[in-house]
């Protein structure tokens, strides 16, 4: 127990950039200014503002429906927040009865905000002195009892910015969501003071949905331009890495703005629906209402253009009129489109049959022609500017008896077409993409030399290639085509070579049609090698491996394959005694229900171990192999060569495990073997495997942030 | 292209398309559209059809993964037999309500009242309702390619549970469990073994020790 209270070290770890780490790991206090806190508090009072502001404007307007909606939007949203706070510092037990007021009256993110300010500079003031940790476990050394609390108060100074930060976080997710809908509340509103009279309601909803549309299709063609987030990512390696990693989730991104595109459709055509119906009442109506009059005398006007009803003729069926014009019958077939692009894009069929959710994936190109020329017809129509100067819809809709009449200061309204706007909206998305498919093809052409191909046991070939110009990081992944198969299949595969060598290849399995057909031309000897075109790297290099002390690797499987690039890219480096490698011990668990499709990882496995002991560094890398797919006759055999210095299945010196690791274990082991440092714990495998990780992570780290903190990084390969 | 089991994404297509078909009714019927009682129909269609399709057939290679709560309606369509395992039935009942609808607007038609003669309607359908029944042939369309390969429906069985076998290994129970004497006491001639230890050996135990029950 005395070693709680001895004086702390310096931690030599480099902080890593991210936001919690900083917080946990206590390193000296640099902290950054909390930008993030201060521009969090301004967004909540300006949509604070503007709420109030736009419920005063439905005041105004005696608009009580819309009056109440944004009210009553803005003070749920408001009171999450407050509550939000509140129960992320827990400190309404405490006196402070300022804090507790500005709470009530919603204003609690300014006061937060003040209390981090000042936290931050008396923080910043007392930068360079340790006297705060010292003295307080000086102190409190001779009370027994209270050691849990010493730990605590350790931290504390430096846990109320993260709790703060923690606070705004989550404060912001909700104000993000919550407080944009004045905005969009405000966005139909101003459609509904244009809206067309005949059509009450209808009109406005389809044209906010239509906006809403265009902003996705924009939005949907950017996160699939990979070459172009290459780009981003290189061009802005100074940011923090974290936020680069958010570009790696950029297909997350893409079905997100696809669900929303589904859901702004379905509104859109329900309520295209509701206009055509009432366009046909308006248009078969004969009993001198607004809308018949409007409708009907409109087309017998001279100027032949300025009519309102797209239904001509009281016989027209809204039928005919969809599939005669042109945004009726686009409409159609994007919508078709559209859904045929969902259905086959459902992660099962994606991921049993992904040719049909490639090839049909591709229609894309129709929905967007579709898209920009579905406006074109001006089938929705908007009363003309001098029409509007002479007579308001305001001052003039309620006498429509008296237009024709000459001494009546209203005229008849003259109506014209409005413009499509949706090409403004998806032209630069489509140069954009139209260019990286061109780049695509480019970087396919450039001639790749395969220098060597390896058949594994289990049908697995390894390919190792060159490319001229071709850089790669540890756990990135290519795409490859193979033309002579299919000329039109990418598929993506894990680089499982070390940047350091002078080659890269990847391990390829016979996992499905373009696979195996693959693993037969290979096999062929006879048959001149089949030309293979590479476009890539992509992803996130998974460089953080190398900044922790002690690294925890968790493979699983098929996730087993980028480890293979990061531990010979570990090896490589620590035998240059490359001076950026900040580990010294690895930890590797490997997981799979055999070993027979990965037995070429073994014979890495076995190199390494190899190697390692020419160098005389046999504590550098354990590994653990846990096999979970076994049976009483394996482990019969096991039991039997139990003394045997290597593995029987395996070869190598770690004895094979069976069934699944013991996390609990695993974790207090590599705690208790270092007390003090940071480990990193990284994962390729399963959603449920992660989940359990993580907890373990959490359940491990030393309050203390000088003892041994786990933190956990998932990559999704 | 070679394994692609059409079935599967054909069952997708139907039941997006069921979907559309019961949102299209409902809009329908509660704008009271004109002819809104097709609406109706394809309300009842919509159902008709997503529960047709909700439980997944069997993937020939491979495992598939169930849809949520697909069990209990995976017992109903097994009880329909061929008629919903062959997919040429199955293309052909897609294709029955997206052309039944034309039909019936067109049979009725003329007797609406609301408008007169038309002259100029093409196949009319309901404009509310077009967009499923459009997905719908397109679904009985991969169906009916299904069938031509071959395909067929099976039901996802679970796995009958495998009853551990109690008692299946235990013959006898143990000859000589502990407390047991020290091994010279264990070492006595035959005849008296048998004799003795006769008790022991596949009956009751007989402790060589005397166990009291030490119960305070």
């Amino acid at each position: 127990m005395d070693q709680v209270f001895e004086i702390p070290e310096e931690p030599n770890v480099d902080p890593v950039s991210s936001l919690e780490e900083d917080v946990i790991r206590g390193t000296n206090p640099r902290f950054t200014f909390p930008f993030g806190i201060l521009f969090s508090t301004f967004l909540y009072c300006g949509e604070a503002a503007s709420a109030l502001y736009m419920v005063r404007i439905y005041r105004k307007n005696s608009e009580t429906y819309w009056m109440t909606y944004t009210f009553s939007f803005f003070m749920f949203s408001s009171i999450m927040v407050q509550l939000t706070l509140i129960f992320v510092h827990r400190d309404l037990a405490k006196d402070k009865p300022l804090s507790l007021f500005m709470h009530l009256i919603l204003l609690g993110p300014v006061i937060r905000c003040l209390e981090a300010m000042i936290k931050y500079l008396t923080l910043w003031k007392k930068e360079g002195q340790e006297e705060p940790y010292v003295s307080l476990t000086r102190k409190k050394m001779l009370i027994d009892g209270e050691e849990v609390l010493i730990e605590w108060e350790v931290g504390h100074s430096i846990r109320t910015l993260a709790m703060h930060r923690n606070a705004y976080k989550r404060m912001s997710q909700i104000q993000a969501f919550l407080g944009s809908v004045p905005q969009l509340t405000y966005q139909l509103y101003v459609t509904l003071i244009s809206a067309e009279v005949p059509l009450g309601r209808a009109l406005a909803w389809a044209r906010a949905s239509a906006r809403c549309l265009n902003f996705n299709s924009m939005l949907i063609l950017l996160p699939v331009c990979r070459n172009l987030l290459s780009f981003l990512r290189g061009t802005c390696s100074f940011c923090r890495s974290t936020l680069r990693k958010q570009l790696d989730h950029n297909l997350t991104f893409h079905k997100l703005v696809a669900y929303m595109i589904c859901l702004h459709t379905a509104i859109h055509i329900i309520a295209h629906l509701f206009n055509f119906e009432r366009y046909s009442r308006g248009r078969r109506a004969t009993d001198g209402s607004l809308a018949s009059i409007l409708s009907n005398r409109s087309h017998q006007e001279k100027k032949g253009d300025s009519w309102l009803n797209p239904i001509q003729s009281p016989n027209m069926t809204v039928e005919y009129v969809t599939f005669t014009s042109i945004a009726g019958l686009t409409g159609v077939i994007i919508t078709i489109a559209l859904i045929l692009m969902v259905t086959s894009a459902i992660e099962f069929i994606r991921r049993s049959y992904f040719e049909v959710f490639w090839y049909t994936h591709h229609l894309f190109v129709i929905y967007f022609i579709g898209l920009a020329i579905h406006g074109i017809g001006g089938i929705v129509r908007g009363q003309t500017e001098e029409s509007m100067g002479e007579s308001h819809p305001d001052n003039c809709s309620e006498f429509f008896e008296k237009w024709d009449d000459p001494k009546f200061h209203c005229k008849r309204p003259q109506f014209e077409g409005l413009p499509a706007e949706s090409w403004k909206w998806i032209l630069a998305p489509s140069i954009l993409y139209l260019f990286e498919r061109i780049l695509r093809f480019y970087r396919s052409q450039q001639k790749v030399v395969i220098t060597k191909v390896v058949m594994h046991p289990s049908k697995v070939v390894e390919l190792q290639m060159n490319k001229c110009g071709f850089s790669m990081e540890v756990g990135q992944y290519i795409f490859v085509n193979c033309p002579s198969i299919s000329y039109l299949e990418w598929h993506p595969f894990t680089l499982t070579s070390a940047p350091e060598e002078d080659f890269f290849s990847i391990h390829i399995r016979a996992a499905g049609d373009w696979t195996e057909n693959l693993i037969r031309a290979f096999e062929q000897q006879d048959s001149p090698v089949p030309r293979i075109e590479v476009d890539g790297p992509f992803g996130t290099a998974s460089e953080d491996v190398f900044h922790y002390e002690v690294a925890v690797l968790v493979g699983a499987g098929i996730g087993v394959t980028p480890f293979a690039s990061i531990l010979k890219s570990i090896w490589y480096k620590f035998r240059h005694a490359d001076h950026n490698l900040k580990t010294q011990t690895i930890y590797f668990y490997w997981i799979c229900r055999e070993t027979g499709a990965f037995a070429w990882f073994n014979d890495l496995l076995a190199s390494l171990e190899q190697e390692m002991e020419e160098l005389g560094k046999v504590g550098f890398l354990n590994y653990r192999l846990f096999l979970t797919g076994w049976d009483s006759n394996i482990a019969g055999h096991a039991t039997l060569n139990f003394d045997k210095a290597t593995d029987i299945l395996t070869g190598l010196k770690q004895k094979t495990f069976f069934g699944r690791p013991m996390w609990d274990n695993e974790f207090s082991a590599v705690a208790a073997a270092h007390p003090k440092s940071a480990v990193g714990v990284f994962l390729c495998g399963p959603q449920t495997l992660a989940k359990s990780l993580s907890k373990c992570c959490q359940r491990y780290s030393s309050l203390d942030p000088r003892k041994v903190q786990f933190h956990f990084n998932k990559e999704n390969f | 292209m070679g394994q692609i089991e059409w079935a599967m994404w054909a069952n997708e297509q139907a039941l997006a398309s069921g979907l559309i078909l019961i949102t299209g009714g409902i809009v329908a019927t509660a704008g009271q559209f004109t002819q809104w009682y097709l609406g109706t129909y394809s309300i009842a269609a919509g159902v008709l059809i997503c529960l047709l399709e909700y439980p997944r057939g069997k993937r020939s290679k491979g495992s598939t993964m169930e849809r949520c709560g697909q069990k209990y309606m995976t017992r109903v369509v097994k009880l329909f037999g061929p008629l919903t395992r062959n997919y040429y039935i199955r293309a052909f009942l897609h294709l029955g309500p997206g052309a039944v609808d034309p039909l019936l607007t067109a049979l009725l038609s003329p007797a609406s009242t609301l408008a007169p003669a038309r002259l100029s309607v093409p196949a009319g359908f309901l404009l509310a309702t077009i967009l499923g029944t459009a997905c719908l042939v397109i679904a009985s369309g991969i169906y009916l390619l299904a069938a031509i390969r071959g395909e067929q429906w099976t039901p996802i069985e679970p796995k009958p549970k495998e009853r551990p076998q109690v008692g299946g290994t235990i013959k006898q129970p143990p000859s000589n469990p502990p407390p047991r004497p020290p091994a010279e006491a264990r070492k006595k001639p035959g005849e008296e073994a048998a004799a003795a230890a006769g008790a022991p050996t596949g009956g009751p135990q007989e402790n060589p020790v005397p166990v009291t029950d030490e119960v305070v």
